[in-house]
Formats: C-alpha cells, sequence, structure tokens
C-alpha cells in the first residue's frame, strides 16, 4: 500500500458522497416544489421584456 | 411555494441570469483549449508538419466562419440550447431535434474523452514515481461526478472556476512558447523536416489531416448555450465568442511552432501529450510542472464546459416537450437545469468507463460537424426569411454568404477526411441520427405545444 492506492481509495469514497448529495438534493427539491413550479420556465422571457426586435 | 402567490402572473422559476463576455470566453475557451494540450497532433501523423500547419489554419477558418455566423445568430435567438433553438426558429422542429441531439452527444462524448484523459495523466504521473497499475476509474467517475455537482451548484461559479483554469493553461502555453525563444529549452527549435520531408504522405495527407485539424477549435460553438443566462446576450456573446476563436487561433499556432520544432514528427504525431511532452524536451522542470498542471487544467475547463452546455441543450428539449418535460425543470435554490444535468452523469460515465478514447473523440467530432453543416444553411435561411433591417441582431457578420459557403465546402472536406479513417463510424453515428429522427417524427413530435415553442417575437417571415 502506498500513497497512490489511498488516493484510489479517497476517490471512490469522495465519488460516493458526492453522488449521494447531488442525489439527496434532488430528491429533497423533487419531493418539497411542486413540479409545475420546477417545469415553470419558458424560453425567450427576456426577449418579451427587453427586448424588442424592432429597428 | 406555488400557491402561495396569489397574483394573476404566475410564478415562474428560470435560469440566473449572471454571466458577463468573460464567462463566455471562458465556456468557449475552456471547452476547446485542451484540444491544444492533446489530439490536435495526430494531424501531424497523418501528413506530416506542414499537413498539421495547414490542418490548423484550415480548421482556423472553418472555425472563424462559426464563430461568425454562430455571433450573429445568437446575439439575436438568445436562448439556451444555442444551437438548437435557432434550428427551431429558423428552420424546423425536426432539424432541431437533430440539432438538439448533435449538441448532447458532442459535449458528452468530450466530457467522457476527457475524463478519461484526466485518468491517463494520473497514471502517468504515478508510473512516474514509481507506481505501476493505478486504477484509473475511481479518478475517472470522481472528475465527472465533481464537476457535475459543481455544475449543480450553479453557473457563476461553474463558468468563474472555469475562467481561472482556462487563463492559466493559455499563459502557461505563451510561457513555453517565450521561455524556448529566449533559450531556456536544452534542445533548439528544429524545422529542418518542413524542406526534407514537406509531405511525407502527399496531399492525401493534408485532407487526411484536417479529421484531427479540428481538435484545435471543437466546441467554440458551445458559447452560444450560455445565451440564457448572460446579462446582455446580444453584447456579451459576440464578444466571448470572437474574442475566443481570436485566442484560439494565437494558441494553435503557438502550439504548432512549439511543438513541431521541439519534437520530431514521427514522434509528435503518436504523442498523447504533446504540449506537455515538448516541456520535457526543453530539459526545464519548472516548464514541466507548468505544462503538466496546463494540461490537467485544460482537461478539467472542457469537462466542466462540457456539462454546462449538454445539460442546457437537453433541458431546452425538455422544456418544448422534444423530450420529457420533466428535463425542463429548474432547481429553485441554485437556478440550473438540475435534472438534467443528474441525468446526463451517468451517460458521460458508460462511455468513459466502457469505450476506447479515439471511438468516443471520433463520435464526439462527427456529432460536431453535422453540427457545424446545419450551420451553413441555417445562416443562409435566416438572412432570406429575416433580412437585415427587419430584426434587431447584436452583431451582423460581414461578407454573407462567403462564410457559410466556405463553413459548407471544409465540412464537406471534413466528412471525406473522417470517411478515410473512420467511415464505419460515420456510418453508424448517420444511422442513429436517422432512427432517432423517424421517432421524434412518428410518435414524440404529438407532445409538443406547436404553438408554444416559438417564443421570438419576430416579424413574420419574408415569403410566409
Amino acid at each position: 500500500m502506498d500513497i497512490w492506492n489511498y488516493l484510489e481509495y479517497a476517490a471512490w469514497a469522495l465519488s460516493a458522497l458526492v453522488a449521494v448529495v447531488m442525489l439527496l438534493d434532488m430528491f429533497r427539491i423533487d419531493t418539497t416544489y411542486d413540479n409545475e413550479l420546477l417545469t415553470s420556465s419558458r424560453e425567450g422571457e427576456l426577449e418579451l421584456t427587453q427586448e424588442r426586435h424592432e429597428l | 411555494m406555488s400557491n402561495s402567490t396569489a397574483t394573476a402572473a404566475p410564478e415562474r422559476l428560470g435560469l440566473l441570469r449572471v454571466l458577463g463576455p468573460g464567462h463566455v470566453w471562458a465556456l468557449g475557451v475552456g471547452i476547446v483549449l485542451v484540444g491544444e494540450y492533446m489530439g490536435w497532433n495526430f494531424s501531424v501523423g497523418k501528413g506530416g508538419m506542414i499537413a498539421g500547419l495547414v490542418a490548423c489554419w484550415v480548421a482556423g477558418l472553418l472555425y472563424t466562419c462559426v464563430a461568425m455566423i454562430d455571433s450573429e445568430v445568437t446575439s439575436t435567438v438568445a436562448a439556451a440550447g444555442g444551437q438548437y433553438a435557432q434550428a427551431k426558429h429558423i428552420v424546423g422542429p425536426l432539424m432541431a431535434f437533430n440539432v438538439g441531439l448533435f449538441l448532447v452527444m458532442a459535449y458528452t462524448m468530450l466530457e467522457a474523452a476527457n475524463a478519461i484523459t484526466i485518468g491517463f495523466l494520473l497514471d502517468t504521473v504515478a508510473s512516474m514515481l514509481g507506481h505501476s497499475g493505478l486504477n484509473q476509474k475511481p479518478f475517472i467517475i470522481l472528475t465527472i461526478l465533481s464537476l457535475a455537482w459543481l455544475n449543480y451548484r450553479g453557473v457563476l461559479a461553474s463558468l468563474s472556476f472555469n475562467f481561472v483554469i482556462t487563463a492559466f493553461a493559455f499563459v502557461a502555453i505563451i510561457l513555453l512558447f517565450v521561455a524556448v525563444q529566449f533559450g531556456v529549452s536544452a534542445v533548439p527549435l528544429d524545422f529542418s523536416a518542413v524542406t526534407n520531408e514537406p509531405l511525407p504522405y502527399g496531399w492525401l495527407g493534408i485532407v487526411a489531416a484536417m479529421h484531427f485539424g479540428l481538435w484545435y477549435y471543437l466546441g467554440i460553438e458551445g458559447t452560444c448555450q450560455a445565451a440564457e443566462e448572460v446579462r446582455s446576450p446580444s453584447r456579451s456573446l459576440p464578444f466571448g465568442t470572437m474574442a475566443g476563436i481570436m485566442t484560439l487561433l494565437i494558441a494553435a499556432t503557438l502550439t504548432w511552432y512549439v511543438c513541431s520544432g521541439l519534437i520530431p514528427w514521427e514522434y509528435l504525431g503518436n504523442s498523447g501529450t504533446p504540449l506537455f511532452d515538448a516541456a520535457r524536451v526543453t530539459g526545464n522542470t519548472g516548464l514541466m510542472v507548468l505544462l503538466f498542471i496546463g494540461t490537467a487544467f485544460a482537461t478539467t475547463a472542457s469537462a466542466n464546459g462540457c456539462i454546462n452546455d449538454a445539460s442546457r441543450a437537453w433541458f431546452s428539449m425538455g422544456r418544448d416537450r422534444y423530450l420529457p418535460s420533466w428535463f425542463g425543470a429548474v432547481h429553485p435554490h441554485y437556478r440550473t437545469p438540475y435534472r438534467s444535468i443528474v441525468f446526463l452523469v451517468p451517460i458521460a460515465l458508460i462511455f468513459a468507463l466502457g469505450a476506447p478514447l479515439d471511438q468516443v473523440i471520433t463520435f464526439s467530432i462527427l456529432s460536431g460537424l453535422l453540427g457545424y453543416t446545419f450551420m451553413t444553411f441555417n445562416m443562409v435561411m435566416f438572412r432570406r426569411k429575416w433580412p437585415l433591417g427587419t430584426i434587431k441582431r447584436g452583431y451582423v457578420h460581414p461578407w454573407h454568404p462567403l462564410p457559410a459557403l466556405i463553413l459548407l465546402i471544409l465540412c464537406g472536406a471534413t466528412y471525406f477526411a473522417v470517411f478515410l479513417g473512420y467511415g464505419t463510424q460515420l456510418i453508424a453515428m448517420l444511422s442513429f441520427y436517422i432512427i432517432a429522427s423517424l421517432w421524434f417524427h412518428f410518435w414524440r413530435y404529438r407532445f409538443v405545444r406547436r404553438g408554444e415553442q416559438f417564443t421570438m417575437p419576430w416579424p413574420r417571415p419574408q415569403g410566409y
């Protein structure tokens, strides 16, 4: 066992930690908020409010 | 939360508008600069030093056309999804679906290739320090997951991080050039092969070199994906994109010059990390460390930008119901397309852990090339349907339709170059897109809200 073996284990552990944290946050958001709100984004809202596309 | 608002206007979540031109530059150059650190040199192997330089500049011309066209259209169609949103408004839904897939495949494959490279780099360092047989898998997985998490947490932090590491990688190339010019290298620059063996495989070698010549610039069009998150799309997108292609033209030429001068072309054509190898040839430890960090940073920046872009394209398609609308969700705190980011992680992992690097790169290049071909007739249709003076454009590119024509001709030449080396993959990729198109046309399009997908408040196009 040298430093590289420890780094391998650390990488496995960190990967698992990041995956769990990300999935837990996603689960928390999906169960806390209404799906209608989460998917309410609409394309082109800036165009409608700020850009006029007129010369 | 949604029920608490009792006003007439519905509460809506959108992506956060926090980016400036520097972030756009960091996104475009960050995705691409890894191509200077590895991959481009296979063009030298295909056709020699001269072919490598011709490929560098011809591909530079191709991508200058891409940058000019993209700057005009994206500064007008400022929406996440970039070329997907352009295709939807200018050509039609089936083209848009295909362009969306090109984007997702190109960026996800490139992300996988970058993760593989980081594993390879760490293995190289471990071998140099006396540890053989490093298990690369945990590092590949960690790279993809940690960058996905960074993207999940917010676009500002993600692209600010990209700005720092991309700038470092670019400065490292310039420092290597300056150091070699001032005689730091133990080995002098030698360009005798330019006259002794100008074209070892003839003119066909130049055509074959084009395949890997794309690697110098592949991905600069990714700047468009930030359209919905920049504070001023009509100013930031053209500025960031054009500054990006100028940066890359400088970096590509310096890279060819230093590497071709220090490494014999027969070796350079097979090198895994040409800039790092050039630094090793100089015999200067400081340059070696600098270029190793530059290689690692460039690779990380590319993977990070790819996650950003692939997720925006996937998110946009979900928002328009080209894919299940579940993917069109925005995180209420971080304001990122979090479901798309998470969904694409296992796909990137499958390619990174299960496919060879050259195949992954080739599929990424092919998807990108299909996207560039689309841009040519997209640009012509855009100017025909909405001529200059009918809608406000953030940027108007000069000499239309010359850039579109040059781009089409160069794309044709590159298809031929790819066919010479990877004909089977080219046919397999085209077959995949044809089958996907049939699925979209005969099944998926029935779920699309047809009127809602066209969002730009433009006048009726000419001829309609």
